[in-house]
This record gives C-alpha cells, sequence and structure tokens, in this order.
C-alpha cells in the first residue's frame, strides 16, 4: 500500500508530535504548521494528498484553511481532527469541504485508517459525527419541511443512510456495517459519502440552527 | 386608599351606560326589578350559602388583596356588596377603614397557604427599613403639608397603608405579585413595560404633579404659600449643592468597593475550583508517571470535568447526582464507568427527553450494561449510543472485548441479562444481548415513550 502524503495542521506543538510519532511508518509527513496562514501557504508548496486539521485554531477556524486552499487545489483533502466536540464547529469545517471528522481521542491505528479511507475519495465519519448528522436530520422538523426551497433530495436522509449512520453511532466500522446489512463496504461507503455531500449542500436551517443551539454534546 | 378608590372606579367603569335609563320590564314591580340589575353587576343584597373554617383570602376572584372575596366566601354575601361596602366606610371613614384592610391584607393567610404575610415580613429586615424610611419620608410631607396648612389626605392611613403595601410587594407569595404586577400592567408600572406605556406612566405622574401643585396653589393665598414652598426648595437645593459631591463620592467608593469584592471573591472561587480539580489532577499524574493506564484514565476524567465547566458552566464535582434528561444520564454513566473502570466510554445522543420513571430504568440497565462491559470485556473502549426517537428510546452499549458464546453463558452474564431484561419488561421495554467469542458484545435496550411524554417532546 502506497504512503499517503500528510500535512498536520494543529496550534500545540505537543499534538503534533504525538501524531507525528503515532503515524510514523504509515504515511509520509511531509509538513506542519501552526497556524491558518502559514498553514495556507505551506500547503499550496508541498501539496500534500491529505490534511489533518485542527477544528481550533488561533488565527481562526479550520473552515478558513480549508475553503482558500480548496479554492486553488480542489484535489487537497481534509480530515478534522478535534477535541471540542462542539456541533457548530465541526459543521463548519464539513460545510467548508472536509472528508471527515474525527475526535483526538482516536487510536493511531484508527487515524490511519481514517486517513487512508480520505486519501481513497471516502467520508469518514466518527460515532459523534454520525450521532449530530442523525440530531440534525432528525425527522419531524415540520418547519423545515414547509419550507418552499425544501429539497427531499438534499435536505433528507434516506431511510438506508439513517441505518448506516444509526450503526457508525454505536461503534460499528464500515465492515462491520456491511456485516450487519448485508451490503458490502463499498455500498456502505457511497452510502456515508452521499450523507456527507447531503451535510455540505444541503440548506437546512435547521442544521446551523440545531448545531448553534447544541454548543457541547 | 388607592386600592379602594380604584376599585371604585373600576367599578363604575364597569356599569353600562343606562343604568338610569327606564325599566327594561315594565311590569315586574320596581324594587324586584332594582335588586336584580344590581344583582346582575355582582351585589347582590340577600344572603348566599357561606363556607365554614376560618377567614381566608380568596386566591380566585380576587380584586387586590382578596379580602372582600375571602369575606365573601366565608359569610355568603355577595363579593361586590363587601366591596362596595368597604368603599362606602374608607369613604366616610376619610381612609381610615383602608388601614383594617392593608391589615387584614397582612394578617390573613391566602387561601391554601400556612402563615400571613406579616409573619414573612418581620423576619425581611430591609423591607422593614424601607417601610421605615417610605414613612419616615411620608411624615416629613405631611408635616410639611400641615405646616402649609394643606389637609387633603388624612395622614395616618396613607402613611400605614404605604409602609403595609411595601411589606406585602416585598413579602407576598410570588403568585399574588405576579397577579398585582400583572394589575400595574395596563399603567406601564413594571420596568420591562413597553416604551408606549412607560410613556403613559410619565404622563400620568405629571398629571398627578400638576393636580398636586394646583391642588396646594388653590386653598391659599398665593405669596403666603409660596414663601415657605420656596424655603423649603432653597434648603434641599442647598443641601444638595453642598453635600452632594461628598454624597455621590461616597456612594460610587461603594459601588467600586463592591465590584473589587466580587472580583476578588470570583478570583478566590476559580483557583479553589482548579485546585481542587486540575492541580490535584496533576500531582496525581505526576506521582503515577509510570502507570500508564492509570494517567490516562486520570487525564481523561479530568478533561471532561474541565470542559463540562467551561462550556456547560456545571461546577467541577457537581456531575455526580440526579440527571434530568435521557443524554444527562447518558454523560452520567460515561463519567462514572470512566472514573471507576478507566476505560474509555464514548458516548453519542441523539435527541433527548425528560426522565421519567421508565426512562430511568432504561437508563439504569444501560449502566449495568457499561459497567458489565467494563468489568469483563477486556476492552478499552466501550461505546454506548443513546436516540430518543418520538415513539421509543434505544441505547445500545458495545464494545470488542473477548465476546462470548451466548449458548455457553457464564453465570455472571446470565444474571446481567436476566435482571436487566426482567427490569425493562415490566415498563414494557426490551432488551437483546448479541456476542460471540473474540467479537464482542453488544447490549441493545428499548423503552417505548409514554403518551404524555411524547407530547412535551424536545427535538
Amino acid at each position: 500500500m502506497t504512503r499517503p502524503r500528510v500535512f498536520l495542521v494543529d496550534d500545540h506543538s505537543m499534538f503534533r508530535a504525538g501524531v507525528r510519532s503515532e503515524l510514523a511508518g504509515a504515511v509520509d509527513i511531509v509538513g506542519e504548521a501552526a497556524d491558518v496562514a502559514p498553514a495556507i501557504t505551506q500547503i499550496a508548496e508541498t501539496l500534500p494528498e491529505v490534511v489533518l486539521l485542527d477544528v481550533h485554531l488561533p488565527g481562526g477556524g479550520g473552515q478558513d484553511v480549508v475553503a482558500a486552499v480548496k479554492a486553488e487545489n480542489p484535489d487537497v483533502k481534509f480530515l478534522a481532527l478535534s477535541a471540542s466536540d462542539a456541533p457548530e464547529d465541526v459543521i463548519a469545517v464539513i460545510r467548508a469541504g472536509a472528508r471527515g471528522y474525527v475526535t483526538k481521542t482516536i487510536s493511531g491505528t484508527e487515524l490511519i485508517d481514517a486517513i487512508r479511507r480520505v486519501a481513497a475519495g471516502d467520508a469518514v465519519f466518527s460515532p459523534r459525527l454520525a450521532g449530530f448528522v442523525l440530531d440534525a436530520f432528525a425527522a419531524g422538523h415540520s418547519a423545515d419541511l414547509e419550507r418552499p426551497s425544501f429539497d427531499p433530495e438534499l435536505d433528507q436522509l434516506t431511510g438506508r443512510e439513517r441505518e448506516v449512520l444509526r450503526l457508525i453511532a454505536r461503534g460499528y466500522t464500515y465492515r462491520e456495517v456491511a456485516k450487519e446489512l448485508f451490503i458490502s463496504v463499498k455500498t456502505v461507503e457511497s452510502h456515508v459519502s452521499s450523507v456527507l455531500r447531503k451535510l455540505q449542500l444541503s440548506t437546512r436551517h435547521q442544521l446551523t440552527r440545531w448545531a448553534a443551539e447544541r454548543r457541547l454534546t | 386608599m388607592v386600592d379602594q378608590a380604584n376599585a371604585a372606579s373600576r367599578k363604575a367603569a364597569a356599569q353600562p351606560g343606562g343604568q338610569f335609563g327606564l325599566p327594561s320590564d315594565p311590569w315586574q314591580p320596581g324594587q324586584a326589578n332594582w335588586m336584580t340589575r344590581l344583582e346582575s353587576r355582582g351585589i347582590r343584597l340577600t344572603r348566599g350559602p357561606a363556607t365554614p373554617g376560618p377567614l381566608r383570602r380568596a386566591c380566585d376572584g380576587q380584586l387586590f388583596g382578596g379580602v372582600a372575596a375571602g369575606l365573601a366566601k366565608r359569610t355568603g354575601f355577595s363579593v361586590g356588596l363587601i366591596r362596595a361596602a368597604i368603599v362606602v366606610l374608607a369613604l366616610i371613614s376619610t381612609g381610615y377603614l383602608a388601614m383594617p384592610y392593608v391589615l387584614a391584607w397582612l394578617l390573613i393567610p391566602a387561601e391554601g397557604a400556612d402563615s400571613n404575610i406579616a409573619s414573612k415580613a418581620l423576619t425581611d429586615k430591609r423591607g422593614i427599613g424601607l417601610a421605615a424610611g417610605l414613612t419616615s419620608v411620608l411624615v416629613v410631607v405631611f408635616i410639611i403639608a400641615s405646616a402649609l396648612n394643606v389637609s387633603w389626605l388624612p395622614a395616618l392611613p396613607v402613611i400605614v397603608c404605604a409602609a403595609g403595601l411595601v411589606l406585602i410587594s416585598r413579602n407576598a407569595p410570588e403568585e399574588e405579585l405576579s397577579y398585582l404586577r400583572s394589575l400595574g400592567d395596563p399603567a406601564g408600572l413594571t420596568a420591562t413595560a413597553p416604551r408606549s406605556r412607560r410613556v403613559l406612566r410619565f404622563a400620568i405622574g405629571a398629571l398627578l404633579i400638576t393636580f398636586g401643585l394646583y391642588a396646594l396653589l388653590q386653598g391659599h393665598e398665593r405669596l403666603a404659600l409660596l414663601r415657605p414652598l420656596a424655603g423649603v426648595m432653597l434648603l434641599v437645593g442647598g443641601i444638595a449643592l453642598a453635600l452632594g459631591p461628598w454624597w455621590l463620592r461616597i456612594a460610587r467608593e461603594a459601588v467600586a468597593e463592591r465590584q473589587a469584592r466580587i472580583r476578588a471573591e470570583e478570583r478566590a472561587e476559580m483557583a479553589s475550583r482548579v485546585h481542587d480539580s486540575v492541580l490535584q489532577t496533576l500531582a496525581l499524574i505526576q506521582r503515577r508517571a509510570g502507570d500508564q493506564q492509570q494517567v490516562v484514565q486520570l487525564a481523561r476524567a479530568q478533561e471532561r470535568e474541565l470542559r463540562a465547566w467551561l462550556f456547560d458552566g456545571r461546577p467541577p464535582g457537581s456531575m455526580e447526582g440526579h440527571a434530568a434528561t435521557v443524554a444527562d444520564g447518558v454523560r452520567l454513566i460515561q463519567q462514572e464507568v470512566e472514573a471507576q473502570h478507566g476505560l474509555a466510554v464514548d458516548a453519542v445522543t441523539v435527541g433527548d427527553c425528560e426522565l421519567d420513571d421508565d426512562m430511568g430504568a432504561l437508563l439504569a440497565a444501560a449502566r449495568e450494561a457499561t459497567v458489565n462491559a467494563a468489568k469483563w470485556s477486556g476492552a478499552d473502549t466501550v461505546s454506548v449510543f443513546a436516540e430518543v426517537e418520538p415513539d421509543s428510546v434505544s441505547i445500545f452499549v458495545r464494545d470488542r472485548g473477548r465476546g462470548f458464546d451466548p449458548a455457553a453463558v457464564p453465570a455472571d452474564r446470565k444474571g446481567l441479562a436476566e435482571s436487566v431484561r426482567a427490569r425493562l419488561a415490566r415498563r414494557g421495554g426490551s432488551a437483546t444481548i448479541r456476542s460471540s467469542p473474540g467479537e464482542g458484545t453488544e447490549v441493545s435496550l428499548q423503552m417505548p415513550r409514554s403518551a404524555d411524554d411524547r407530547m412535551s417532546r424536545r427535538s
């Protein structure tokens, strides 16, 4: 398996060192940065496959980095890494274009797995993000359904997507989800990617309002 | 006094304009007709059924303190009649009967209450001080008024009623106060009243002042009145000019001192909180640096606590205790198990609802399953997922530990399954356990939601 080229953005040097040592051997770390502005310039220079991005940075949110880099180099993929779990931050960085979100308590092997997945173009949902999405898209927000611009294609999850997210929230890996639902891992991945697309494109008011209401879960 | 006047004007306003017109039914004898008309306005002259028992102020159908309504209930006479009698007597006695009204308000307990307002007012030092201050101000006003030979209000009732009303307004039960506030609403008497109402309030105030000055100037020769009035004004102005800056400085210093004290207290409290939580944990971590498992556990518990404090405003240590909602309960389980068993609990909740007995049973089962996984699975992470749906609540507890063969269950595992299942089944819920050796275990718990709970659902 080829080693994905990874760039680290986190303002804590100790955390960067920890991630670096955990990922050693499995990925190529091509650079690291501690803040928004240096991250944007250095990512443009090194052009990594995956950027591991802290949601909180001193010079702004991680979403600023995503937006700036995506404008120039749309092929660079982002995996958000956060200790805060604040829904509005997570949703913001996902909507800016990150391909996934994991918590900083994730184990080394799981992180490597997540990086590989993102590098291959798939979406990575931690149980927590799956929970957020289920909550934000919960059925019965009738006010939202009556909105004139409501688009069922974008603003609603299908039953299958809901099932997949539920299993992920319960702590199942993609492989376990596939086994449970008698579908292939590829199908699980496509469901998750579809949910990610909805998350990024939906204009539901509910999504932002919900995220603001639940500052911390 | 003011109360009675208001009551009278309200009653007058409530009466239709044609009260002196021809009787609507000319064939009825005159007296009976007059009585029915009064009766239709709530004034019944005959006596109805009386409610036995001690005299209480009524909480329904009251106009001010509920004294008249209470008397009506006790004696069986109609409320309107008693109110009319009180107003008439108060006017005849030039306001002196208003005093017993306010005293009755203070001394007679409200319906359903154990104690009267007066007993509570006795312990309200600031209220008594306020009443005393108001009394002294009014005494001075009346002394000045009598010096000016003005006596358009009887002094004693006004002073007693004002002091009594101050005590009532500070000590009456909350429902009564909110009712009284709603009485003041139309005139914009509350601080939060909209702008138009406040304008109305100022207009009423200005009108009263104009009326008062007019009344002052009316019955007297102008010069004879103006001289002492000017004297009082000059005196007050002089005192304000001479001592004003000093008073202001003292007041400002008092405020600054108070703020400094509050800041110091906050700093001290924060220091003690940080000491109790973060510093203690850091000391523990230093001492146990060799035991990696323990260090991770300490750091994790501390992180959660600190985050709850900084972002949710829950002080450290307050997590132990009673949860109000299902999500709170899951968080509690997470914290408890992480602290006691030294493994990570990955908790995710979707939606939330109030914690009732059924949900309490569900959470107890989830807690047992989580503790069980922590004790026996050997995994370093347990996932807890709770989802609140319109009709039911589900909780899944999953570990990737050693698992077991359900066909050959050890006694302790069976114990969990049986006890959890039985407890949930009694309340209409269900529990299933899936496990296989080497693959870990998942406990699924379901509980239907009660109908009224669903109504008040938060989603």
